[in-house]
C-alpha cells in the first residue's frame, strides 16, 4: 500500500489555544482509516485542518506527495479531498438535487455535472426519488446518504467523514457504513472520525487513537479494537494511567502500538 | 399545468403592454408607473437580500445616486427634456453599481445585524453628502430636470410607463437567470449556511458582492427614471430612508427569495398605497395610512411566509386532499396521498420520515 496522506507535527487550534499538539499520522491509499478517541481529543480538528477549514500553526500535511497545509477549502477540494461535516450538513431550505449539485460547485462544465449527477443518482436512488423535496424534510439517515452523494460529485480521491454514525439508529447505521464500504470498494480512500469505537473500527481497515490532541496508537483496526488499553481510555482514564495500573512499559503506548 | 406555466409570463407581459391602452386615465397610469418602478427595485433587491439572506437597508443610497446622476448629467450636458435622458439611465445604473463596490465590500465584511446597521449608515452618509456637496448637488434646493414640453398631457405617462415596464422585465429576467444558475445556487447556500457553502468551494465573498452590485445597478436605474418622472431631485426625497422600508416590506409581503413574490408584493402594496392616498386623503387626514397598515397586517397574519409561498403551500395542500378524495385508498392507510406516493423508500433499507413517524 502507498501513503496517500501524511500528517507530520501538526499543531492547530482555535483562538490561540492549541487543540492538536504535534499530530503525526498516515492514511494509506484505498484504506478506511478511523480516528477514535474521547471527547476533546481533537479528532474533528484533524479533519478540519486537512480540509482547510482550520489553518495549522505548525507542521505539514502532504497529500499525494504535495504539501497542502494552509490551503483554502476550495483549493483542498481541487486536490481531490472532500469532507462530510459532523451533524446534518445539508442546506435544509434547498432541495435534495440542489444540495447534490452544490457538491460539484467547482466544476463549470454543465455536461460533466449532469453526468456526475446521473452517476450518484444510480448509487443513491433517493437523490432522484426525492430530488425536488427540501433536504430538511428527510430523516437523519436519508440526509447522510444525500451528503455522501454530494461528496461523490467531484469524484474525490479522499473522503473525510466526521462522525457518520451520529444520531442514527442501529439499522440506519448499518446502511450508512455499508455505503462507506461501497465508496471504498469503488476506489476511494476514507478517513473517518468516530465516537462509536466498535462501529467505527469494525467498519475500518486501519485505526488511529487520539487523546488530548496527540496520536497515541496506530495500527490495523483489529489490533486497535482488541488493544487492552482502549476500554480503559474510554472509561475515563488515560493511556498513561492504564500503563501504570497494568505495569506495562510507557513506551509501548506513547509510541504507536502497531506501526504500519 | 406545465403548458400554463410556459404561457403565463407571456400573458402577463402582453397585459403589461396593453394596460395603458385599456386604462388610459393618467391617474391610473401614474399609479402603474410607480408600482412598476418599485417592482423592478424590489426584484433587484431580492437578487441580493432574498437569495443571500443578507437584509440590506441602504439601497436608497443607490436609488439616490441614480437619480442625482441623471439630474447632474442633464444639467451639465444641457440635455433637453424628452427621450434622451432615458438613454442615459443605464449609465446612471452603472454609476450606482460602481459606488456600491466599495460600500458593499465594507458592509459585507460583517454579517447579520451589523451588516444591516452598516448599510443604513452608508445611506445616511450619502444623504448627508447630497446636502453638503453643494457645487455638485445644489444642496437642499436640489436640481430640476429639463421640462418635457413637447409631450401632450395624454401622452406624457406612456414613455415612462414602458421604460418602467422594461426595467421590471429586465430585473425579473436577471433574477430568473441568477436563480437558475450555479452562481444563484451558491447564493442560496450562503443564505442557508455561509460556512458550509465556503467548505463546498463557494467563493462566498465575491458571490455576495456581485449580487449586491447587480441589485444596486437596477436600483440606480430605477432611481434615475423615478426622479426624472417626478421632475427634480432633492436630498430629502431622492435619498429617502422610507424607500428601503418600502421595498423590504414589498418583498416580505410577496415572498422573500421567490421569483415573482417581490413583483406581486410591490404591485399590490404600491398601487393600493397610491390609490388610497389619492382617494382617502381629503378631509380624513391619514385614513389611507390606516388602510395601508391594515392590509399589511392582514397579509402578515394570514400569510406569514408572504403571498407566493403561502399560496403555493395552500395549493399543494388542496391538491393533496383533492387527489386523496378522488382516489380512495384501497388499503385504508393513506396510500393514495400523493405526498406519500412521491416519497418512496430510498432503496437502501432506510425508512422515509413518514414511515418513521408511524413507527
Amino acid at each position: 500500500m502507498t501513503t496517500m496522506l501524511q500528517i507530520a507535527g501538526v499543531v492547530a487550534g482555535y483562538d490561540g489555544s492549541d487543540v492538536l499538539k504535534s499530530v503525526d499520522m498516515t492514511v494509506e491509499t484505498g484504506s478506511i482509516t478511523c480516528i477514535v478517541g474521547p471527547n476533546g481529543a481533537g479528532k474533528s480538528t484533524v479533519l478540519k485542518t486537512i480540509s482547510g477549514l482550520l489553518r495549522p500553526r505548525l507542521g505539514t500535511i502532504t497529500f499525494l506527495d504535495k504539501p497542502i497545509q494552509g490551503f483554502s477549502p476550495r483549493a483542498v477540494l481541487e486536490t481531490g479531498i472532500v469532507q462530510v461535516a459532523q451533524n446534518h450538513s445539508l442546506f435544509n431550505e434547498m432541495t435534495v438535487q440542489e444540495n447534490v449539485r452544490l457538491g460539484a460547485y467547482l466544476l463549470n462544465d454543465r455536461a460533466r455535472i449532469d453526468r456526475a449527477l446521473a452517476e450518484v443518482e444510480d448509487l443513491f436512488p433517493i437523490v432522484h426519488e426525492r430530488a425536488h423535496e427540501k433536504a430538511g424534510n428527510l430523516s437523519g439517515g436519508q440526509q447522510r446518504l444525500v451528503e455522501f452523494a454530494r461528496c461523490l460529485m467531484l469524484n474525490p480521491k479522499l473522503i473525510l467523514l466526521d462522525e457518520p454514525s451520529m444520531g442514527l439508529d442501529p439499522r440506519t447505521l448499518k446502511a450508512v457504513f455499508d455505503t462507506v464500504k461501497m465508496m471504498q470498494a469503488s476506489g476511494r480512500t476514507i478517513l473517518l472520525v468516530e465516537q462509536n469505537v466498535k462501529t467505527g473500527l469494525g467498519a475500518s481497515t486501519h485505526g488511529v487513537v487520539m487523546e488530548s490532541g496527540k496520536v497515541r496508537l496506530t495500527g490495523s483496526s483489529a489490533e486497535i479494537l482488541h488493544h487492552p488499553e482502549i476500554g480503559h481510555l474510554y472509561l475515563g482514564g488515560t493511556l498513561e494511567d492504564a500503563n501504570t495500573a497494568e505495569g506495562s512499559p510507557p513506551a509501548s503506548t506513547s509510541a504507536p502500538a502497531a506501526q504500519r | 399545468m406545465q403548458h400554463l406555466r410556459k404561457v403565463s409570463p407571456l400573458v402577463w407581459l402582453f397585459a403589461g403592454i396593453a394596460f395603458p391602452f385599456v386604462i388610459s386615465d393618467p391617474t391610473y397610469t401614474t399609479i402603474a408607473i410607480f408600482a412598476l418602478l418599485f417592482a423592478a427595485a424590489a426584484s433587484a433587491w431580492n437578487i441580493f437580500s432574498g437569495y443571500t439572506g443578507y437584509i440590506a437597508l441602504g439601497h436608497a443610497a443607490y436609488f439616490g445616486i441614480g437619480g442625482y446622476a441623471l439630474a447632474i448629467i442633464c444639467q451639465h450636458w444641457q440635455i433637453p427634456g424628452g427621450y434622451t435622458p432615458f438613454y442615459l439611465v443605464p449609465l446612471c445604473g452603472l454609476l450606482a453599481a460602481i459606488a456600491s463596490v466599495p460600500l458593499g465590500a465594507i458592509a459585507l465584511r460583517t454579517r447579520r445585524h451589523t451588516f444591516v446597521v452598516i448599510t443604513i449608515a452608508t445611506f445616511f452618509i450619502l444623504q448627508l453628502l447630497s446636502y453638503n456637496l453643494r457645487s455638485l448637488t445644489n444642496g437642499s434646493s436640489g436640481i430640476d430636470f429639463p421640462l418635457i414640453l413637447q409631450w401632450a398631457p395624454g401622452f406624457y405617462n406612456l414613455p415612462f410607463y414602458y421604460v418602467a415596464l422594461l426595467l421590471t422585465v429586465l430585473a425579473l429576467g436577471v433574477s430568473w437567470f441568477v436563480r437558475h444558475s450555479k452562481f444563484g445556487l451558491g447564493l442560496l447556500a450562503i443564505r442557508d449556511d455561509e460556512d458550509r457553502a465556503l467548505g463546498l468551494g463557494v467563493r462566498t465573498g465575491s458571490s455576495k458582492l456581485i449580487a449586491f452590485v447587480i441589485s444596486a445597478f437596477f436600483v440606480g436605474m430605477v432611481g434615475a427614471v423615478y426622479s426624472y418622472f417626478l421632475g427634480s431631485v432633492q436630498p430629502s426625497f431622492t435619498f429617502d430612508a422610507l424607500f428601503d422600508v418600502a421595498i423590504a416590506l414589498m418583498v416580505f409581503m410577496g415572498g422573500i427569495g421567490t421569483l415573482t413574490g417581490p413583483i406581486l408584493g410591490s404591485l399590490v402594496l404600491e398601487s393600493s398605497q397610491q390609490y388610497a392616498a389619492l382617494n382617502f386623503t381629503q378631509g380624513s387626514g391619514g385614513l389611507y395610512l390606516i388602510m395601508y397598515g391594515s392590509l399589511f397586517l392582514v397579509v402578515i397574519l394570514l400569510l406569514p411566509q408572504g403571498i407566493v409561498p403561502s399560496a403555493k403551500a395552500l395549493w399543494a395542500r388542496y391538491q393533496a386532499t383533492h387527489t386523496a378524495s378522488v382516489l380512495p385508498d384501497p388499503s385504508g392507510s393513506g396510500g393514495a396521498n400523493p405526498v406519500a406516493r412521491s416519497a418512496p423508500g430510498d432503496g437502501m433499507g432506510l425508512a422515509t420520515p413518514r414511515e418513521e413517524a408511524k413507527a
